[in-house]
């Protein structure tokens, strides 16, 4: 890495960050519990629109998993989600009647936040249908994860995004508010996903999963990132560049090891394809507010109405995150 | 029989009290060194809630940082107050705040009544030493160190590399020989008064003081001059990563915690509420004499080590991405390439997977579609049979294949008419066994009813791919097993290659065969190669095929199938 170079990605990341803080005026404050941030708190950022019927059960799963503090960047819901999080204690909600695209699909936004809320926290940054899991999820909350890490001086923890998808048709079973969403979408691709290098963002570009096969087989260029960097250390300097698909500055994206080793890792269980996709779909490509003008939805679309299994017999069903560990989905790297 | 507790505490004052409480309301005297960065407050607390205890004892407190004087010095001033404010002391064991006993203090008083002598420290040379970090193993005692690695890490690199170069060197004083081990022990009164009233401590002390980690040196160097008895090993159970920092014990590690016999444990997370409650709170378990046994734990920790250092061979996965050549193993299983004996034989996928019971795919890398076993269009981990799927990244594709398959033998057919991105990934793997028939091409070719002139175009451009194919099998770089067979000479004689091959996939097969694969019909064969030849086109990888069918040499033999043993 040329001098040269590194001074251009540190002009870049100045860049998103005075973006951020243009952007500051597209978010409307709707309730604000930040005061109630501790020190050591680690707290989740998440960007939505009309997510109510996932809330119950997101807001109860981060809770267990012991998330202090969650802030909302509600992108003009109308399906009452706001109204659903008024009130809740270690919720703080922002309101955002502009383009969720123009935002650079919320990164704008979020990244604004941590440069105000989230110096010196650690912070997991996903989406109203990805769940995270890492090693020990089920014996150790998430600061047992953290304080490790401190410990180690590792200031990122990466995390493959995991489809989920249920046995039959996507619109078979319908979902209730509250209920857990891996006991319709249980299961996933265990061993079809591959991996490129970043040259000059340092980070690995995975692609592959259910989404790869059934909807980009012919094109699969196409196919989405599935590489996440949710939980990082934050420090007011740092900037999130695409999604959380990677971070500047670059050494932040180092979240794999190059020698041979395992360095430790989660998924990111993404409980997308329950029975309101369609809708959502269909509510997605009139918006075109997605990447590439939401082409990603019609192909969905297209393939879903036809098609509406992406179920196979070398599917792999759910079981805990030892089993994705052994399937070499994700690693426990040195921690034991 | 009375052994003292020194206790050093860093962080987590809450669990330190804890613990503390604990050892002194069973009858240990406690002497608490708190570090000078702990906050006053939580100082006061601690002094104030331990104030009922009149065995616990506080040491002047000193700003302590890894890895220099401070906490020896820290050690030996909470020992002198230990020595000589409880004089029933025999024993005193070292332990830190994030220490947890994990047997009755009662057992430990009756393990050391049984060793009264025997100072436990682990204390071994510099040569033997494995756990030491970046190097600096007998340098840390012949260099100076007087800048933090923590907080100075530029300016300690280069002092080092400074030290290096010039060549400087301390002396180190007469009548020690460095020794190093875990920081964590329990000597008895007279070594450690020996210790720390040796007229020579100065000289000792100011020397130790510029030593790197001296608290893993100080006493396990001076131990080695008074004991009587060393057991060179610590009572607490504290494991290292290969960073050199101690893994930490969970709720989950109870059971392990339980089974390992030992008397403390390090370190122990601090809101591992299950641990502390289990082994301070509830009642001692029933009394035991064994012998601490880590074995278990120590496998679970060097596992992750491993883990971290050398990974799973074979897996590409998000956190395991390694460079060319840092691999430790590009696929995670052997498995074998054949190339032209499914166009010498007929239907020879069936017939292999039945001989050796191995998983025989067709042409994986196919120009149309990626044939697995049975032509399913998706295989073990929902890999897809469309080719520019597998195109987009063909490496990944084999190294996916070989690792959703681990415990089954894979076989597939490849050709020049296949992508022939895989040749260098599949030549430089160790795991792949290349079996090649040179020159197969042509029998398709001359079985097609395609114009003449098509074939003799079609047949120099296969020939031309086939030919780097296997420039790149006979390169230095190449690490496959291989063998090359040209057609005629295969033709000629192919029990023996097929019996090779087929002992390599599987050596399963002992038994006699009963079935064996029929060979295609090659008559007129050597009257096509003429025809190539005589258009212009060499054909030859084929080698020396006969050019009359009917000739004395090759008789109708041919079409009879071969029988394999």
């Amino acid at each position: 890495m040329s001098f040269l170079q590194s001074y251009r990605l540190r002009l870049e990341r100045k860049r998103w960050r005075i973006r951020a803080f243009r952007k500051r005026r597209e978010l409307e404050l709707v309730q604000d519990n930040t005061e109630n941030i501790q020190n050591s708190d680690i707290l989740l950022f998440v960007t939505m629109r009309n997510e109510k019927i996932r809330l119950p059960f997101f807001l109860k799963y981060y809770r267990a998993l012991g998330i202090n503090h969650f802030f909302f960047i509600d992108n003009d819901s109308d399906d009452g989600s706001l109204q659903f999080l008024l009130g809740q204690e270690d919720v703080s909600i922002w309101h955002s009647t502009a383009s969720y695209k123009r935002a650079r699909f919320g990164v704008d936004w979020v990244n604004y936040l941590q440069m105000r809320h989230a110096h010196r926290h650690w912070c997991l940054v996903v989406d109203v249908d990805e769940f995270f899991i890492y090693p020990f999820c089920d014996t150790r909350p998430i600061r047992a994860l953290t304080d490790w890490l401190d410990a180690s001086s590792i200031r990122t923890f990466g995390a493959l995004l995991l489809d989920m998808y249920p046995k039959g048709p996507i619109h078979d079973e319908p979902y209730q508010a509250g209920r857990d969403p891996f006991e319709i979408v249980s299961w996933f691709d265990s061993g079809n996903y591959t991996i490129s290098r970043n040259k000059l963002y340092g980070n690995l570009w995975i692609q592959g999963g259910p989404r790869a096969r059934a909807f980009f087989s012919e094109r699969p260029e196409r196919a989405p990132a599935l590489n996440k960097i949710p939980l990082v250390k934050w420090d007011r300097s740092y900037a999130f560049v695409s999604s959380t698909h990677m971070l500047l500055p670059r050494g932040l994206n180092h979240v794999y090891d190059e020698w041979g080793g395992e360095k430790a890792s989660g998924c990111l269980l993404h409980a997308k394809f329950l029975n309101t996709f369609l809708d959502k779909s269909e509510e997605e490509m009139q918006r075109k507010q997605h990447f590439a003008s939401s082409q990603e939805y019609k192909a969905y679309y297209d393939r879903i109405k036809q098609d509406p299994e992406l179920w196979c017999k070398w599917s792999e069903k759910y079981i805990n995150w030892r089993q994705l560990e052994i399937l070499g989905l994700m690693s426990k790297g040195n921690w034991a | 029989m009375t052994v003292g507790i020194v206790m050093l505490i860093h962080e987590a004052v809450d669990r330190a009290e804890q613990v503390a409480r604990h050892w002194a309301a069973q009858g240990c005297p406690v002497v608490i060194h708190v570090d000078r960065r702990v906050k006053r407050d939580a100082y006061a607390n601690l002094v104030r809630g331990l104030s009922d205890f009149s065995n616990v004892r506080f040491s002047t407190r000193f700003r302590c940082e890894w890895g220099r004087w401070a906490l020896v010095a820290a050690t030996q001033t909470a020992c002198e107050q230990m020595l000589t404010a409880f004089p029933e002391v025999q024993h005193v064991y070292l332990a830190s705040g994030s220490c947890l006993p994990l047997r009755p203090i009662k057992e430990l008083e009756d393990y050391l009544a049984r060793h009264p002598r025997t100072d436990f420290v682990e204390s071994v040379t510099t040569d033997e030493v494995r756990w030491t970090i970046g190097g600096l193993d007998a340098e840390r005692f012949t260099f100076r160190f007087p800048f933090s690695w923590k907080r100075q890490r530029f300016l300690f690199d280069r002092y080092v590399r400074f030290q290096r170069r010039i060549g400087l060197r301390r002396r180190i004083p007469a009548g020690i020989e460095p020794h190093l081990g875990s920081q964590w022990w329990c000597l008895t009164r007279q070594t450690l008064s020996a210790i720390l009233g040796d007229p020579k401590r100065r000289v000792y002390d100011a020397y130790f003081s510029k030593v790197w980690i001296p608290d893993e040196s100080y006493f396990q160097t001076l131990a080695r001059r008074y004991s009587s008895h060393i057991e060179s090993r610590s009572l607490t159970l504290s494991k290292f990563d290969f960073q050199g920092k101690p893994h930490i014990f969970y709720d989950d590690h109870l059971q392990l915690l339980r089974r390992s016999d030992c008397f403390v444990a390090r370190k122990i997370w601090p809101y591992a509420d299950r641990l502390y409650q289990a082994f301070l709170e509830d009642g001692p378990s029933k009394m035991s004499s064994m012998e601490p046994s880590p074995g278990k734990i120590d496998r679970i920790f060097s596992k992750a080590v491993e883990r971290r250092t050398q990974g799973r061979p074979g897996l590409y996965m998000q956190s395991r991405f390694p460079k060319d050549g840092f691999e430790n193993g590009k696929t995670c299983a052997p498995y074998s390439v054949l190339e032209g004996f499914a166009d010498v034989f007929e239907s020879l996928e069936d017939w292999l997977a039945k001989v050796t019971g191995a998983r025989v795919h067709g042409h994986l890398y196919g120009p149309d579609r990626v044939e697995f076993t049975g032509r399913q269009t998706l295989y073990r981990g929902a890999l897809h049979d469309s080719a520019a799927l597998r195109d987009y990244n063909p490496r990944a594709f084999l190294t996916n294949l070989i690792w959703n398959t681990r415990g089954e033998r894979q076989c597939f057919q490849f050709g020049p008419q296949d992508n022939q991105d895989i040749s260098w990934p599949m030549a430089t793997d160790p795991n792949a066994q290349i079996s090649v028939i040179s020159g197969a091409w042509a029998i398709p070719l001359f079985k097609s009813n395609l114009d003449f002139a098509d074939i003799r175009a079609k047949a120099a451009e296969l020939q031309k791919i086939e030919s780097e194919h296997l420039a790149i099998l006979n390169s230095q770089h190449t690490k496959a097993g291989v063998r090359i067979w040209k057609l005629a000479e295969f033709v000629e004689a192919p029990m023996e290659p097929l019996q090779t091959v087929i002992d390599e996939i599987g050596p399963r097969n002992t038994r006699r065969l009963t079935e064996a694969p029929k060979m295609v019909d090659l008559s007129g064969f050597g009257q096509f190669l003429r025809n190539l030849k005589n258009q212009g086109m060499q054909p030859y990888l084929i080698g020396d095929f006969p050019v009359h069918p009917e000739g004395p040499e090759r008789p109708k033999n041919r079409r009879r199938p071969y029988l394999v043993r």
